[in-house]
Parts: C-alpha cells; sequence; structure tokens
C-alpha cells in the first residue's frame, strides 16, 4: 500500500500538489513513481516557462518506459527542483520530498482529488 | 568470459613487419602521442576465438524461436542475399551516370510500385532507413502539405496511447506537439475521445493499425473520416504490415501516407544493426513533397532520376540502403500476388494458434483468444497469484533457447508479455513454445520466488539495468585508473 499524505491534493494521472501563497508545489506520487520503477532520467521545464492544466510539463524515465508528467494548473514555473536531474532516484527514495516545480500566476486549476478520492483511484487501479 | 583487454599479453603480436627500406620521417613532436594507445596485444588466433564465444552467445532466428512482438522477426530467404550479391547491384557507384545503372533504377522502381500497391499508396521514396525514420519523413509531408496551403496553426499531432515510442518521438522531431488519446475497452482507439481532440490544430494522427495489442481496428474509416473532416492527414504506420499484406491497403482504410519497415514484413536483415529500410508511400497529392531524388521511368522504357517540385529534400544521402531494398524486391518476387497474402495469413493463423492454446494453458490474454499477428499476455494475474513477473517469465524462457517475447509493451497492459510468432514457425515449433510456457505456468505456482533468478544458465542473468543507466560504464578501465 502507498503513502497518500493527507494534506496534499492529487490528480488523476497521479501528481501531487501543494499550495502554499499561491504557489503550487508538483511532484510524482508514490503510488506512481513504485508503477514506474526505478527512474534513471528526468526532464524538467526551465523557469518562466508556461505550463497548462492537462498538459505535460516534465518526462520521467525509467528502464521501462518514458512517461509524461502533467501539470495540475495553468501558470507560470517560478522555480525547478535542479538535485532531481542528477538524482532521479530522489523521487523513488522520498516521492514527497521530490519536488518537481513551483508554479506561481496561476490562472487555472484542473480537477484535483483529495487523499481519500485519490487512495480510491490507486485501489481501483490496482 | 574474459575482455579482450584482459587477455592481452604485452608484446604478444600478429603481424610481423618486413626490414625497413623506405627513408624514415619524423614528425613534429606537437602531431605525435605521448604513450602508445592501449590496443589488447594477442594473436589472430585469440581474436577469432574471443569473437566466436561472443556469437555463440547471441540469438537469432537461425538460432530458434524469437517470438519478440511488434518485430517481426521473420526468418531471410537467402535466397534473398544470393539477389543482392549480383555484381550489378554491387559495383556500382551512387555518383555513376543514371543510364549506366539502368537495372539498378530499375530495381527501385518496381520495389517502389509493388510497395505502392500493397500499401494502396501512389507514390513511394525508398529514402528513408528505418521505420522512425520513415515516420519523420512521412510527418515532413504532412508539415509541408499544410504549410503549402499557408495553413500554420496545424501545430499537433494525434496519438494513441498503445502507439510504439517511436510515434510521438517522430511528432516532435517533426516539430509538432503530441496529443495522446486514450484506448476504448476493446483496445481501439476511443472515437470520443478522438473527436475531442481534433480541431483546427490538428495536423494529422499516427495509427498502427493492427495496433500494438494485435488488434485490427473496426472503426477505422470512421477514425480516418473524424481527422480527415477536421482537416488532418492520417499517417499509417506500418510496424504491423505483416497481418495484412494482400488483404487490406492502409490506403484504402483512409490513410494519406505511410511507411514500411523491409526489415520486419520483407525480409531483410533485422536486428544486430540491420541496415534497416523504411519506405514512406503517399497518396498523390503529398507526392510533389517527397525526398528527391525519384526514379522514373520515360515513354522508351529507361529509367531517370527526377526532384519532386517541393521536395522536403533529401533525408539520407543518395537512395537509402540499396541492396537492403534489393533484398526486399527479391522477397516480394519470391512470393508473388498469391504468396503475399499467404504469408499474412499464417502470420495470423499461427499468432491465433498460439494466443489460444496459451489461454487454455491458463495464461491471461486480457483482449481475448483473437488478435491479428501478435497478441499480448497480462502476466498480472500470475504475478498477484505466484509473485512471479512477465520479467521472470521472459528471463526463464532464455534458459530454453527461446528469445522472450516483448515485456512491458504497450504500456496500456502494466505486465505485458506480446508475442508475435511470424508465419515462419511450424506448428512444432508453437507447440514446443506451449510446452515450455506452460511448464514456466506450473513452476511459477511451485514456487514464484525462485524464477525472480532465471535464466539459471546463462553467462549473464540480470544485468543492473538501472545502474548501467544512471552511471553507464561507457569505456574499459585500465587497473591504474580505477
Amino acid at each position: 500500500m502507498s503513502t497518500i499524505p493527507a494534506e496534499l491534493s492529487y490528480t488523476k494521472s497521479h501528481e501531487w500538489v501543494s499550495v502554499e501563497d499561491d504557489v503550487y508545489t508538483i511532484g510524482l506520487t508514490d503510488y506512481a513513481q513504485d508503477a514506474l520503477g526505478d527512474l534513471v532520467f528526468v526532464n524538467l521545464p526551465e523557469e518562466g516557462d508556461e505550463v497548462v492544466a492537462g498538459e505535460a510539463f516534465a518526462d520521467v524515465e525509467s528502464v521501462k518506459a518514458v512517461s509524461d508528467v502533467f501539470s495540475p494548473v495553468t501558470g507560470v514555473v517560478i522555480a525547478i527542483n535542479e538535485e532531481l536531474l542528477d538524482a532521479p532516484e530522489t523521487i523513488n527514495e522520498d516521492p514527497y520530498g521530490a519536488w518537481f516545480v513551483r508554479v506561481g500566476n496561476v490562472t487555472e486549476v484542473g480537477d484535483l482529488l483529495d487523499a481519500d478520492a485519490y487512495a480510491a483511484l490507486c485501489e481501483q487501479e490496482g | 568470459m574474459k575482455l579482450l583487454f584482459e587477455r592481452s599479453v604485452p608484446g604478444r603480436k600478429q603481424t610481423i613487419f618486413p626490414d625497413l627500406d623506405v627513408p624514415e620521417v619524423s614528425f613534429d613532436q606537437t602531431l605525435l602521442r605521448d604513450k602508445a594507445p592501449r590496443l589488447p596485444q594477442m594473436a589472430e588466433v585469440d581474436l577469432g576465438r574471443h569473437y566466436t564465444e561472443l556469437a555463440k552467445q547471441t540469438h537469432g532466428v537461425n538460432d530458434g524461436f524469437y517470438p519478440l512482438g511488434s518485430c517481426t522477426m521473420k526468418y531471410n530467404p537467402r535466397v534473398n542475399e544470393q539477389v543482392s550479391a549480383l555484381s550489378g547491384f554491387t559495383d556500382i557507384h551512387p555518383l555513376q551516370p543514371a543510364e549506366t545503372a539502368q537495372g539498378c533504377l530499375r530495381a527501385m522502381y518496381e520495389l517502389e510500385g509493388m510497395l505502392a500497391e500493397i500499401c494502396g499508396m501512389d507514390a513511394m521514396t525508398l529514402q528513408p532507413a528505418a521505420g522512425a525514420h520513415g515516420e519523420y519523413t512521412g510527418l515532413l509531408l504532412i508539415r509541408a502539405h499544410h504549410l503549402a496551403k499557408g495553413d500554420t496553426a496545424r501545430t499537433k499531432i494525434i496519438v494513441p496511447d498503445s502507439a510504439h515510442g517511436t510515434n510521438p518521438a517522430s511528432a516532435v522531431m517533426a516539430g509538432f506537439t503530441v496529443v495522446s488519446v486514450p484506448s476504448n475497452e476493446a483496445g481501439g482507439v476511443d472515437l470520443d475521445a478522438l473527436r475531442a481532440a481534433v480541431g483546427e490544430d490538428t495536423a494529422g494522427l499516427m495509427l498502427t493499425n493492427p495496433n500494438t495489442l494485435g488488434l485490427f481496428d473496426p472503426n477505422i474509416l470512421e477514425i480516418c473520416r473524424i481527422v480527415h473532416e477536421a482537416g488532418g492527414l492520417c499517417y499509417y504506420d506500418g510496424a504491423n504490415l505483416n497481418a495484412v499484406m494482400g488483404h487490406a491497403r492502409p490506403g484504402d482504410m483512409g490513410f494519406d501516407c505511410v511507411h514500411v519497415n523491409l526489415h520486419k514484413t520483407f525480409s531483410t536483415p533485422h536486428g544486430g544493426g540491420g541496415p534497416g529500410s523504411g519506405p514512406v508511400g503517399c497518396k498523390a497529392f503529398l507526392a510533389p513533397y517527397l525526398p528527391g531524388p525519384q526514379v522514373t521511368k520515360s515513354a522508351d522504357g529507361s529509367f531517370s532520376f527526377v526532384q519532386p517540385e517541393q521536395s522536403v529534400g533529401k533525408v539520407r544521402s543518395f537512395y537509402g540502403n540499396f541492396l537492403v531494398t534489393v533484398r526486399a524486391l527479391a522477397y516480394i518476387l519470391t512470393l508473388g500476388k498469391e504468396g503475399i497474402p499467404e504469408a499474412s495469413e499464417a502470420a495470423v493463423l499461427n499468432a491465433n494458434y498460439l494466443a489460444h492454446l496459451l489461454s487454455k494453458a491458463g495464461y491471461t490474454l486480457p483482449y481475448g483468444e483473437r488478435c491479428m499477428h501478435e497478441f499480448v499476455i497480462d502476466v498480472g494475474p500470475l504475478k498477484a497469484e505466484t509473485g512471479a513477473s512477465a520479467m521472470d517469465v521472459a528471463k526463464r524462457l532464455l534458459d530454453f533457447d527461446v528469445h522472450p517475447p516483448t515485456m512491458y509493451f504497450p504500456l496500456i497492459v502494466h505486465e505485458a508479455l506480446m508475442v508475435e510468432p511470424t508465419e515462419t514457425e511450424s506448428r512444432e515449433t508453437l507447440d514446443e513454445f506451449v510446452s515450455l510456457m506452460t511448464n514456466i505456468l506450473a513452476e511459477a505456482r511451485e514456487d514464484g520466488e525462485r524464477l525472480h533468478g532465471a535464466p539459471f544458465t546463462r553467462p549473464i542473468g540480470r544485468p543492473d539495468e538501472v545502474t548501467a543507466a544512471r552511471k553507464p560504464c561507457l569505456h574499459y578501465v585500465f587497473d591504474e585508473e580505477a
């Protein structure tokens, strides 16, 4: 059973979101990192890039496959977690610490799930 | 086994140089190396044994069954090699005048015509060197078509989530952004999702049919209609053409351009570096954009090269992997109009036979037993029951000299094993495979944990793929560097 912190929000595509002072921090959930397996590369956007709710803003590569990471919000990237680029394994080891980007100037927020609803989704996907 | 560097003995060599009988010259010191290159020092016989030992550890269609899904690892008949070794094909130069290489031009022209007929297209180019290269070339044609009409808003390519990974990659290389559409429960394209995805920004759709689940999409005419009505074009990924040759043509399904993999469907060398060949065909309205030069035939029967008017330019030097295309021509002419559809029938029959028996043996086929040329097993239920995964089953097959099926693809089946027997294999080989798979199933149920250690008889069992990807070791590390 994967960890699903109660204080975060989630997407159906397995990203987690936390909000503080209108800044949205986004990462991949424990369920997602477990399903993907050991990650070996990460591509992140650059600071200043626009992200769009529901569209890919980053990708992660495991030995099995490359997978897109989708943005839950529309806005502008104000910070990226550069440490992930050299140490993608951090996402496997500490998925809720290994944030990908912080997004500001958010103009749209997509459908988000609370921890209970997300747990139900993971249960359903097996 | 030991590496060449580990077999090296200082001073050992093969070549004995004759006495120097020309004046000695000296080079400027700045041009000289500080140290001699550290090459392995060994006798020719030891070098030969090293490579023979390596060769013994490979697996090809000549060694045994090779049901690697989506790769169509069919047997390449020897007659292809004999034909492509004819001196008229080998002793030529790409820059010699076309009038002195008429036979070669005729071979290209005739192959283009045959491939165009098989695909239902009007024109072909033989330049692309592989499948993904063909995709890229086809997408350049689509882009050129929209731009020629002054339509610069069409920037998106729609790709189903069951597609080969090369499809989105080629679309990005060609300057498009990718929109993924989900599959429906039957494994085909979700029509509502497609309708929602198309619009004024749609440049085109890329589709493999039958798809990577081995399923022919029954809605194919509607799919192409939806894309065309939105103003987009339809690209056929010919990766799975082996299922439908001589039975269904991409052009008749509504596709505007297509690539075919000669190294899959048309029995040219595959794996081990090929080289591959991915000719691209298109409908007449896209022909002006094809890469040049193109071969044409004059009224007097002679062949020459022409440059298409609005060509997207060369995608490869000269005429592609010419001798590979000669092999494909030999294959098509050997099979003929009767043999080509028969090859597809046998490929589909073999896959259905295997799918049925493996399902009966206890494997889960998530999309049913009926398939085209390949099918997907879901090892998920077995993993839940015994702990043995798709990886474990695949690795265990290595112990029995069978190349494993494609693993963990398509991505929409998490524990996928994708099996494509091809028309090459006899019923005995298929039965033998079923019996191996049945035994592995029994082993998994007896002790699933044990299969994590498979293969048990190979020199290398489970290479550490994660460390290899994160910290690749790209050259030999000598002792003093370590």
